[in-house]
């Protein structure tokens, strides 16, 4: 598996996704903002964590129009697989990639703690190591995770099963004390109609291995492995 | 040309729970203004816009608005243009 990890301007978990990436086995590949091609044989992209232009005028508003994005958006279309972390999931949405967007916590406040994360749906190339209703703990760490969009496109995405994670207890039953930002229907991550591309505001990549505390975050890179191989099979 | 400056008003759409804007008129309330009410907050955008006349202008701000400037899921925006000075072919 080739996993390419987006550097912008201002992203900081880059170094942490790549570490994820190679945990699970993965070649990994440096990307920049400014590149205007990709490498050969790429599998995964991942557009990471961070405050991409220090999230100015909108979190993800101007890593949109970075050269790299004409590839990725390109690559998307394709079919290749896009994995957008946190200020990545933000980015998605502002390209249009994914539906809806991220707007100011409810609370007002940066949030940065553990959470727990159900799986809802496992026939994805995110999540086909995880059991339906698996509950997984993992961090967020962002300002901005409120998922909104209209009454339709939620409607759209619950038909669809494009909700992969939603936040709930840890014994995995959704309440209003479990979502950390005020998401409607407790949204973690979405994909998008095709399943090629995946928005997670929460961090599995700073949940990889028992030492940071939780490796549940690894089941997201094994499930990109396994879909690779399978493929490749 | 003419030079104009935009003066652009970017906020959440009305259907979006506005929590600053909550915050705040709570914080009114609390002040002894409870006449006051709807608190919307947005953010205030300044630009000068160079053009052969008002509607170039006017279009030219309206396309910043819709690529860049807003985000049409979660925002709503308007605007106002005043001509500054002609730009004289000198």
């Amino acid at each position: 598996m080739n996993v390419g990890v987006v550097t912008f301007p201002g992203s900081n978990c880059d170094a942490d996704a790549r570490y994820g990436a190679s945990l699970a086995g993965a070649t990994v590949h440096a990307l920049w903002h400014k590149d205007t091609s990709l490498p050969p044989g790429l599998d995964v992209i991942i557009l990471p964590g961070g405050f991409s232009y220090g999230d100015y005028l909108r979190t993800g508003a101007i890593a949109r129009f970075s050269p790299i994005m004409h590839e990725v958006i390109g690559f998307a279309n394709g079919g290749g697989l896009v994995f957008g972390i946190c200020n990545g999931f933000q980015i998605l949405c502002e390209s249009g990639l994914l539906p809806g967007a991220l707007i100011r916590n409810r609370n007002l406040s940066f949030v940065c703690k553990d959470v727990h994360l159900r799986v809802e749906n496992t026939d994805t190339p995110f999540s086909n190591v995880c059991s339906q209703g698996q509950v997984l703990r993992i961090p967020v760490a962002h300002g901005e995770g409120r998922y909104t969009a209209s009454d339709d496109v939620i409607k759209g995405l619950e038909d669809n099963g494009q909700v992969l994670f939603r936040y709930v207890t840890a014994d995995g039953v959704p309440t209003d004390e479990s979502n950390p930002n005020g998401s409607l229907a407790n949204i973690a991550g979405i994909t998008n109609a095709t399943r090629n591309v995946m928005g997670l505001m929460p961090h599995p990549e700073r949940a990889c291995e028992p030492l940071l505390g939780s490796a549940d975050g690894m089941a997201v890179f094994q499930s990109l492995l396994r879909h690779c191989n399978a493929n490749v099979a | 040309m003419k030079t104009y400056t935009a003066n652009i008003t970017v906020t959440l759409r009305r259907a979006i729970l506005d929590v600053q804007g909550k915050a705040v008129e709570h914080a009114l309330h609390s002040l002894h203004m409870p006449s006051l009410g709807n608190v919307r907050i947005g953010k205030h955008i300044e630009l000068t816009v160079t053009a052969v006349d008002h509607d170039s202008a006017s279009a030219a701000v309206r396309e910043a608005c819709d690529k860049l400037l807003t985000n049409p899921v979660m925002e709503d925006y308007q605007f106002t243009l005043h001509e500054l000075a002609a730009v004289g072919a000198e």
